[in-house]
């Protein structure tokens, strides 16, 4: 008999079996690190003081978080179109050029007040761009979307060497990286702008593409959840043939709704390049897109699920590095393995405890409710 | 009930108290039958009256909640397909479970290869299926792809590949809705063949005339139970209809309008629509909605009722032929979307309620906007209103009496009348000129049809031309002023509300008019 | 002269290209065999990294080839197991799990790697006892003396390790496998149309289930190759996105083992005249940006799937989860 059909609470569903299911991927993560002979919860411990214990901890937890929360929303919005985005990579790192082209031509010439919204808005442009044509070949031709995101990936990351190694090289330099873009383009660092209200913190990557992450959160919220545009993109993203009924044009929605994942990607090239680099170089994204791909599965592609997750990975990057310091056999991939392991337990496995747990409810449950509807026959 | 003892021959197949239920559906309910050796044996009844349930148990895709099936006097149990090929059963289903990529002959052997080497099997069974095919004398070109056989061709292999793996029962469901009458001929006569062969065919159809042609016996489902069993000979069409559609408690009556305005709503001319498989699903359909008038369409499910629905509510777009709607002009050349549809004062109730008609995710008040949610009503600048969203939900619920009135609940969590009440007040709140209805208490319970029922002839009443479309002919009965009955796309017959009877519409309905003539 | 060490130099990219199209022949006969039972293979990438390092770490410990590449198979085949688990037996996402064994291989290779052997994430180097060594095959000095064939069989085809050879035969097998055998029959119907396979009496999730295995077993081939053949030692990420190729290569082929095999020996080409290519102006075009060569697989790709050379169709049933009940 198939459990599918049956309703379970909402505490339920939306708390405790992903909660079960991110335990589960932790406890592997603890049976990995004990097999290799250190103790997960001294582990646990060295972790959490890493990203908490002292303000540097805290300011590189949350510049993470960022980068996690702009490639999670990327995610998740493209999910509420049942759309599959695993080119927040590519995109983000296409943003960059973005960036860097517009800075390169502006950079001396316009103020902060004008550069920054330009940088930004040529970041979320670029990335925006990098995901159209993955959504055109998906809404006009049909073509997989993961496979050609997939594909860009690897394309935006050949055209980057390329353009960084050959034509936007900081002339005589060596290594593949443009000269630094002027002060005026640069997003104030966190400990600067706390220092101007009298706070004293120590310097860290940390800057104000924090703030604008956490607004592109409640912009996320809002968009989906309480405009006719999200109301289309849900309904799409449910049925096909309701979105038809309801007079709404399902290929429209794929471009929109990808053209919007792709500008959430391209922020995080905000994050890196105008907030902490500087000036555009080789490989900043360094594998932010797959982890928004966790990102999403783990915060149910809810806003506030998503800075929760955000936050959990930026402790475990934060963390982790730490760890790696003090104990010498665990790495920093130990974070990529826990990556997988909660994609594992919270995507592909994410039904997996549902039916046990739909039969203890049903043999548990307070009332019995009323019978579900039944279904077709015939 | 059996009505005379069959003969003394013995048995093939014996059901006993068969019962299988889904949720609250009881799809079959305590079914007996026998079925006897080298007969053909015809299984008709409505829609939903548990046909494919029954044969889905006996091919092994369900297990019954109880009863017992026998095959040749000996109790079996059908757990997988499996388990149906080793006794001896084979089937042909309504959507052919054929390989579009492979050969005929690749599809045959299929899950019955002789050895782990394609040639050997693939050389033995090329001979079987020559003897095959000269024996029944149906050739299919065995290297031909199936994918692009016609449709008549892919069922004879489907019959082949019984055949192949020594099926001495063979069941068919609905094998005609697809073929032309050709094709069907044709069919009727490898069914003689294979029951002169000594095979036992069961045959699931709608189609009234099928059954006096080609079956010895023929037993009557209605709403999962058997209701009678009889040997063809001994019975007629319309004996038949009336069995199939029954008698229902008589629920409401209202008052009919014989002599509507002369303003059409809907003007219907010369339609004609081919889908992508090439087959005609409405063909040359011309008729008239007046204003102020409901024109029922009667006909079995997949007889173009659905197709021309959704061509009128711009969700298709009509093949040849064209249509105006409330004053609006529309052909293949100036197509309209569903939301232009809308705009004008067509509003549309569509038949699959949990696919088009709502979002199963969705909060009731999401749901009730479904097609307005562009409407300055519901919004406030950038954003949805969904308090005004909720306060609108709310009296609609209230209007059409929806339980519990809570916009807050998800849809899905709504009974099907329910969800079909909060549906039709969202369109008729839209006070439509034009009302197209699709199925309206298909699912519903009683109480919830007598208030469909009620709203939609006051808005009949309020000069709206009203399309409904239902495979319930009491329902077609109580609300139409005039009736259309739909056979294989095209129109079979019509008649005015006031004079309409039960028997006369099931032999329109099954196409077989003549015959009781 | 001139003319002269041209031949070489078309000899040599030829054998070149045949060392790096190895591991993407072998991984996208593994991405043939799982996508044509109707599973989408994206962590071809992860069942190969995880493959080498297991026999890159075995090789070290135990001197022998032989358990290394055993081990590597086994690995890649849990991998295959647990693709199985999630998507056949849960019903859950192909892409996501895929991507969940790619990500997973990627971070426990370094992990257990620098864990256990302490080299930033390497292995030990081999001796070449431990490897799969390159061997001249036999007979082959009798036809060298022969115009044309003798040197390109001799530079070309001979020289190699044995995994070369057996991604070489990996292909005819497959072929065969799949056109000439039951399980062929079976596995192409049921990546199709999967109700027909049952409806005729074949279990959808054990047909599946082997399939994904064969697709393990190929990947843990190609991962051993990538770590003790063409190499002495496994190093962290040296896949490189090379099991990503191999699924470019295998949509590239439209499902199908000989046009795949091409399209990996044509991507397997790319990669090596990128490397030959790399400062040299060519008459006429000028210097060829080498990054533009290793695009090339990924555009030609998309540029296929797009439907604009030849239409690559998918396996009808691919990434849909069998449901019985209707």
């Amino acid at each position: 008999m198939s459990t599918s059909n049956i309703e379970l609470p909402a505490w339920i569903e939306i708390l405790l079996i992903p909660i079960l299911n991110i335990c589960m991927a932790l406890f592997f993560a603890g049976l990995i690190i004990f097999a290799i002979g250190e103790n997960p919860i001294d582990a646990v411990r060295i972790m959490l003081t890493g990203a908490f214990g002292y303000d540097e901890g805290v300011g590189y937890t949350l510049y993470y978080t960022t980068n996690f929360i702009f490639t999670g929303l990327a995610v998740a919005i493209a999910f509420h179109a049942r759309l599959f985005n695993i080119g927040g990579e590519g995109q983000a790192y296409f943003a960059g050029l973005g960036i860097g082209l517009t800075f390169l031509l502006l950079d001396g010439m316009l103020p902060a007040i004008l550069l920054i919204p330009i940088g930004i808005l040529a970041a979320a442009l670029f990335g925006a761009l990098w995901a159209l044509i993955p959504a055109w070949l998906q809404a006009y031709r049909g073509s997989h979307i993961v496979i050609t995101t997939i594909m860009f990936n690897f394309i935006a990351s050949s055209l980057m060497v390329y353009l960084l190694v050959n034509v936007l090289i900081k002339p005589g330099s060596m290594s593949p990286e443009t000269r630094e873009f002027s002060e005026q383009s640069w997003l104030p660092f966190m400990h600067d702008v706390l220092s101007n209200f009298g706070i004293e913190v120590t310097r860290t990557p940390l800057n104000m593409s924090f703030v604008l992450a956490l607004v592109c959160c409640l912009v996320v919220w809002i968009y989906i959840w309480k405009t006719r545009w999200g109301y289309a993109l849900r309904t799409a993203g449910q049925s096909e043939a309701a979105a038809v009924y309801a007079g709404i044009k399902p290929k429209r929605i794929i471009i929109i709704t990808m053209c919007i994942s792709g500008a959430l990607a391209g922020l995080v090239a905000v994050n890196e390049i105008m907030g902490v680099h500087h000036r555009l170089i080789l490989n900043f994204t360094a594998g932010y897109g797959f982890t928004g791909i966790a990102v999403a599965l783990m915060g149910r592609n809810h806003p506030l699920g998503i800075i929760m997750a955000s936050l959990l990975f930026g402790v475990l990057y934060q963390g982790g590095a730490e760890l790696a310091f003090e104990m010498p056999k665990i790495t920093r991939e130990m974070v990529v393995a826990i990556q997988g392991l909660i994609i594992l337990f919270s995507g592909a496995l994410a039904l997996m405890l549902r039916p046990a747990i739909v039969k203890i409810w049903l043999a548990i449950r307070p009332i019995p409710s009323t019978p579900d509807m039944g279904g077709q026959h015939g | 009930m059996i009505n005379q003892p069959l003969a003394n021959q013995p048995l093939s197949i014996e059901l006993r108290k068969i019962s299988k239920r889904f949720g609250r559906v009881q799809a079959n309910k305590d079914i007996d039958l026998k079925v006897q050796r080298g007969t053909i044996h015809g299984i008709v009844g409505e829609n939903g009256a548990g046909k494919s349930t029954l044969m889905s148990i006996l091919y092994g895709f369900y297990q019954a909640d109880k009863g017992e099936i026998l095959i040749n006097g000996k109790p079996v149990k059908i757990k997988s397909s499996r388990d149906a090929i080793s006794s001896g059963i084979g089937m042909v289903h309504q959507h052919f479970m054929l390989v579009d990529t492979f050969t005929v002959l690749e599809n045959v052997i299929l899950g019955a290869e002789q050895s782990a080497l394609l040639k050997a099997s693939e050389v033995n069974a090329r001979e079987a299926l020559q003897h095959l095919s000269d024996e029944y004398q149906m050739s299919v070109p065995l290297d031909a792809l199936v994918g692009e056989l016609p449709v008549g061709q892919q069922q004879r292999t489907e019959i082949l590949k019984a055949l192949y793996r020594n099926a001495e029962i063979l069941i068919l469901d609905e094998p005609t809705g697809v073929l032309t009458p050709q094709e069907a001929d044709q069919l009727f006569r490898v069914l003689q063949a294979l029951k002169e062969r000594g095979v036992t065919v069961i045959l699931i159809t709608h189609k009234l005339r099928e059954i006096m042609d080609i079956t010895d016996n023929v037993s009557v489902l209605r709403l999962g139970e058997i209701v009678s069993t009889h040997r063809t000979a001994d019975t007629s069409t319309a004996e038949l209809a009336e069995l199939m559609v029954g008698r229902k408690l008589q629920t409401q009556q209202f008052n009919k309008i014989d002599n509507p305005t002369t303003d059409n709503g809907i003007e219907v001319r010369n339609l004609t629509v081919t889908d992508e498989r090439g087959l005609t699903r409405l063909d040359n359909v011309s008729f008239e909605v007046k204003r102020g008038e409901i024109v029922g369409i009667a006909g079995v499910a997949g007889n173009g009722q659905s197709t021309l629905l959704e061509v009128l509510a711009g969700i298709q777009s009509p093949g040849s032929g064209s249509f105006t709607i409330n004053d609006y002009q529309v052909d293949a050349n100036s197509p309209i979307t569903p939301k232009e549809m809308r705009e004008i004062g067509v509003q549309h109730v569509p038949e699959d309620r949990l696919r088009l008609g709502l979002v199963k995710s969705f909060s009731a008040a999401e749901s009730s906007v479904l097609g307005y949610q562009n409407r300055k009503r519901f919004n406030w600048r950038l954003f949805l209103n969904i308090r005004k969203i909720r306060a609108a939900c709310k009296k609609l619920m209230q209007a059409f009496d929806v339980r519990p009135p809570d916009p807050k609940l998800k849809s899905s969590s709504f009974s099907g009348g329910n969800q079909q009440k909060l549906i039709l007040a969202r369109e008729l709140d839209k006070s439509p000129a034009v009302l197209l209805v699709g199925q309206p208490t298909r699912g519903v319970d009683i109480g919830a049809i007598e208030l469909i029922h009620q709203k939609i002839i006051d808005i009949r009443d309020d000069n709206c031309a009203v399309l409904l479309v239902s495979v319930e002919l009491d329902e077609i009965m109580t609300l139409s002023d005039h009736i259309i009955v739909m056979f294989e796309g095209h129109i079979v017959g019509t008649m005015k509300g006031s004079d309409a009877d039960k028997t006369t519409l099931g032999l329109m309905m099954a196409n077989a008019m003549d015959d009781a003539a | 002269m001139d003319s002269l060490l041209n031949a070489q130099t078309v000899l040599s990219t030829l054998d070149a290209t045949l060392r790096v199209s190895t591991p993407l022949i072998l991984c996208a006969m593994a991405g043939l065999f799982s996508e044509r039972s109707g599973i989408i293979d994206i962590s071809l990438e992860g069942k190969m990294l995880s493959a080498a390092f297991a026999s890159g770490a075995l090789a070290a410990v135990t001197g022998s080839a032989w358990i290394a590449l055993a081990g590597a198979i086994i690995t890649s085949i849990l991998l295959s197991l647990l693709h199985g688990f999630a998507c056949i037996t849960n019903r859950g996402d192909q892409v996501v799990s895929g991507l969940a064994i790619n990500v997973l291989a990627s971070g426990l290779t370094i992990v257990l790697g620098i864990a256990w052997f302490s080299q930033g994430g390497q292995t030990p180097a081999l001796a070449s006892e431990a490897r799969f060594m390159p061997f001249e095959l036999p007979l082959i000095e009798s036809i060298a003396h022969i115009p044309f064939i003798g040197p390109f069989m001799q530079s070309v085809i001979s020289g190699h390790n044995l995994l070369v050879y057996v991604a070489l035969l990996a292909v005819p097998l497959t072929w065969w496998i799949v056109y000439k055998t039951r399980f062929g029959l079976q596995l192409r119907a049921v990546g199709e149309n999967p109700l027909a396979v049952d409806t005729a009496g074949i279990s959808v999730s054990q047909l599946r289930y082997k399939s994904v295995m064969i697709a393990g077993i190929l990947c843990g081939i190609a991962g051993t190759y990538l770590a003790i053949a063409q190499n002495a030692a496994f190093a962290r990420e040296m896949t490189a996105g090379q099991g990503y190729i191999a699924l470019a290569a295998m949509i590239f082929g439209k499902w199908r083992p000989v046009p795949a095999l091409l399209a990996c020996l044509m991507f397997g080409f790319l990669d090596a005249v990128s490397i030959r290519l790399q400062g040299v102006a060519l008459p006429g075009i000028g210097e060829v940006p080498v990054q533009l060569i290793q695009a090339l697989p990924y555009v030609l790709t998309v540029v296929l799937l797009a439907g604009f050379i030849g239409k690559a169709v998918a396996p009808k049933a691919i990434g849909v989860p069998f449901v019985k009940e209707r």
